[in-house]
């Protein structure tokens, strides 16, 4: 049977050809899965399609694979698993898609039609248990609904505000026969979204508040990538001259480097950036949320500042804060409508404030303490980014961590200047994420240099997947920031629960040895001097590397917000270090 | 307090899940929910009544208008509307009723005043349908319970709701006769780019009333 070119002409295929012929369609190139009884015929036609598949250790890092590549290349992520327990691994990397809005289709086989509902061997209800968790989802039972089912679901996947799509196939679906055309199979339009009107009053509000204030910020979040609206917030902050924090999510939309880039607000934010946002009287949310992990507590929120949220979902409004007005629509597109409106502005005293507040908050900052002997994670972050920089590959690495302490010190000490450069689970915190969302974000992006931040915890969650990385021959860097603990939990219980480490404490395989398990080079660092030349060695191998950093054992993130305590309460780090002590000691 | 939204949903299984789904995910309580044919083929017309919080409204339209299965959404708390729920009563009139052989007559007499119809007689009671707002229905209820009688069984349809005048939802004009999502590749969506709506007075789901709401 030959395989029909895309749009041109009716042919006859079986369930399983036309899932891979509308894939094909829709220019996947790349699908992560694992196959299983119900999800065979599809298996069985890949063959005869030009698509890369890429089988992972657990269903779970197919979705992550997908999520990382769709956050990696801003391409709509593929992933597939068998009926049943298949299906229920998918979970929890759909979810994490879903709380960051990332654009996946997942494709599910399911037992036949007939025996459907009956507790069939391998059957569970799919399309009922991610129904909270996907943006839409699909049961198809029949051949020709299967193209139609794919071709909307890409559709839902990337309008408006993206999110995951879960379509189940059952099996008689993918055996029987039908006539195939791929361009017969589009979605009519999407349905009509809220959007702005050019002439909307909430724009001549918006002009009004933007015009009166004089202490404004930009709120930056993952809305900025996803709407592809870097040079228009690049254009709006210059020609205003306002200063831009960003969310977790949000760091790579705006550069670093750029003299109007405050850094990261929220919960382990820079802390002038927490008091200009409490000090600020206008907060310009750029496709952000209003997450608690930046607000801190709501009651204190930013009380004297207006509030204009330009956000493409409308359920987003007023939903954790109050807003004077929002501007429902695409950012782009609204940036675009209110730039040309808005006469440019000189004044950097705003700026110059913010900036002279920065005091000791930056300087007493870990990388400027002299070098005691011990490693911090905070070093092995740092020194990533300064190899890349010094390397001129600034712009072509892309750091995926994983969730906890790590996490929030990349996001301090490795300055993004590029969108997709960094992919971190934020809303779902999925620990687990890291390497199998490497493993996408590589796939997707073979020529740039990827390193997975990750924690001895999290690390192990998902570790099964240093296969995939073999068997796919993936060049990914894979730093450990090794400290024995659950750190992030080790630091919350010596906070606020006494010191009472209970179940945080870690053990570890030897990383190493479990690298060259899989024929992965790799090394144990836990000394500064040593992370930068190791660093080169794995970026210039062209083969994956795996380094065991062995770091300060309750080194904590800081600054930090208590749960419940207001933007600007911040603890600091201690004065006197008891960590620099200890190490002083031996 | 209780908020009401009519929402037009595709008429496909599962949908209803949807929306009830919602709702459990928001922790809201559905006081009641109607769903039936709408004027528009494969479309259904639910009426949603819930209670929650004073400021809820707009979040609860924009969260139903969200599912892909949705096609609109109109909350019908702040306007004029005709609200009505059908409910059929079963009441016990045999001979030990309080007014013996005169109860049949004393039923007959309140369903009058209520306009109320007897749809069913039998030896040992009597249905009666009855429309009407909620209020009119409970009233009849009361009235029924205080007379002495016993009422046997209680169905009630849950409220429907429709703007009065010449509304029929500016979103329904603006989208035209809008066609199914069924994949037959006719494209007459091509012709809803959204864009050519700009000069409509106002667009589909603009949420005109967010400042409305407070936190």
């Amino acid at each position: 049977m030959s395989r029909p070119e895309s749009g041109a002409g009716t042919t006859v295929l079986t369930g399983a050809e036309i899932v891979w012929a509308t894939l094909e369609g829709e220019g996947v190139r790349e699908v992560f899965g694992y196959p299983g009884g119900a999800i065979l015929p599809i298996y069985d036609a890949l063959r005869k399609f030009p698509i890369r598949h890429v089988l992972v250790r657990h269903e779970q890092g197919a979705a992550h694979m997908a999520d990382g590549y769709a956050r990696a290349s801003g391409r709509v992520g593929v992933c597939m698993a068998t009926s049943g327990p298949g299906a229920t691994n998918l979970v929890t990397g759909i979810a994490t898609a879903m709380l960051d809005s990332v654009p996946i289709v997942c494709i599910t086989g399911q037992v036949s039609s007939k025996v459907l509902g009956s507790d069939a061997f391998q059957e569970v209800d799919i399309t009922g248990i991610t129904l909270p968790i996907t943006k839409h989802n699909f049961l198809v039972t029949r051949a020709e609904d299967i193209a139609p089912a794919i071709r909307q679901a890409f559709q839902i996947a990337t309008c408006g505000r993206p999110g995951p799509v879960l379509i189940d196939i059952t099996k008689d679906a993918q055996q029987s026969t039908a006539s195939f055309e791929f361009a017969a199979a589009a979605p009519c339009a999407a349905r009509p979204h809220p959007m702005l009107r050019a002439d909307s009053s909430s724009i001549r509000e918006a002009i009004a508040l933007i015009h009166s204030a004089e202490r404004p910020i930009v709120l930056a979040g993952h809305g900025i990538t996803q709407s592809g609206a870097e040079a228009q917030v690049i254009a709006f902050a210059e020609s205003q001259q306002i200063p831009v924090a960003s969310t977790l999510l949000g760091l790579g939309s705006f550069p670093a480097a750029h003299p109007l880039n405050l850094g990261m607000m929220g919960m382990h934010g820079e802390s002038w950036v927490n008091h200009a946002i409490q000090e600020a009287d206008l907060l310009l949310a750029f496709g952000m949320r209003f997450d608690d992990r930046v607000t801190g507590n709501l009651a204190h929120y930013a009380q004297n500042a207006k509030k204009i949220h330009v956000e493409i979902d409308p359920s987003e409004i007023n939903k954790n804060v109050r807003v004077d007005v929002a501007l429902i629509g695409d950012l782009r597109g609204v940036l675009d409508t209110l730039l040309p409106l808005l006469p440019k502005r000189t004044d950097t005293g705003w700026l110059r404030k913010i900036n002279a507040s920065k005091g000791t908050a930056a300087v007493r900052d870990i990388i400027n303490l002299p070098d005691n002997g011990h490693l911090y994670a905070a070093h092995v972050i740092h020194d990533i980014w300064r190899e890349a920089q010094a390397a001129g590959r600034e712009q072509d690495t892309i750091i995926v961590t994983d969730v906890g302490q790590h996490q929030m010190w990349e996001a301090q000490y490795f300055k993004h200047e590029t969108p997709r450069s960094l992919v971190t689970s934020g809303g779902l915190g999925t620990m687990g994420f890291a390497l199998p969302a490497a493993i996408g974000a590589k796939t997707a992006c073979p020529h740039k240099d990827v390193w997975v931040i990750a924690g001895d915890g999290g690390f192990q969650m998902t570790a099964a997947e240093l296969s995939t990385v073999v068997q796919e021959k993936l060049a990914i860097n894979i730093a450990i920031i090794n400290n024995g603990y659950l750190g992030m939990v080790r630091q919350w219980q010596e906070t606020f629960y006494e010191k009472n480490y209970s179940a945080s404490p870690i053990l570890s395989p030897d990383f190493v040895k479990l690298a060259e398990a899989h024929g992965i080079a790799g090394a144990h660092i836990a000394k500064r001097k040593d992370v930068t030349l190791a660093v080169t060695k794995a970026r210039t191998s062209g083969q994956p590397f795996l380094f065991n950093f062995q770091v300060e054992k309750e080194d904590g993130v800081y600054p930090m917000i208590a749960p419940g305590a207001a933007l600007h309460e911040m603890v600091h780090r201690p004065e006197r270090d008891p960590l620099l002590e200890t190490a002083e000691d031996e | 307090m209780l908020h009401t939204f009519v929402a037009l949903v595709e008429d496909k299984p599962g949908v209803l899940t949807r929306v009830a789904s919602l709702f459990r995910r928001l922790n809201i309580n559905i006081v009641s929910l109607t769903v039936g044919e709408s004027e528009r083929p494969d479309t259904s017309r639910m009426t949603i009544v819930c209670d929650a919080h004073e400021h809820a409204a707009h979040r609860i339209r924009a969260s139903l208008y969200k599912l892909e299965t949705t096609v609109h959404v109109d909350e019908v708390d702040r306007s004029a509307a005709v609200v009505r729920e059908l409910c059929l009563m079963k009441i016990a009139v045999g001979p030990d009723s309080p007014n013996g052989s005169h109860s049949r007559s004393q039923i007959f007499e309140l369903a009058n005043v209520f306009r109320a119809r007897v749809v069913d007689l039998a030896p040992e009671s009597i249905m009666l349908e009855m429309t009407g707002s909620s209020s009119k229905i409970e009233g009849l209820v009361q009235v029924i319970t205080e007379s002495g009688y016993t009422i046997l069984e209680v169905s009630r349809t849950g409220r429907m709701a429709m703007r009065r005048g010449h509304h029929t939802s500016r979103v329904l004009s603006a989208l035209g006769s809008r066609p199914k999502a069924d994949g037959n590749g006719d494209n007459h969506g091509s012709k809803l780019d959204f864009h050519d709506n700009l000069g409509d007075e106002i667009l589909p789901n603009e949420f005109e009333n967010v400042h409305e709401e407070e936190i």
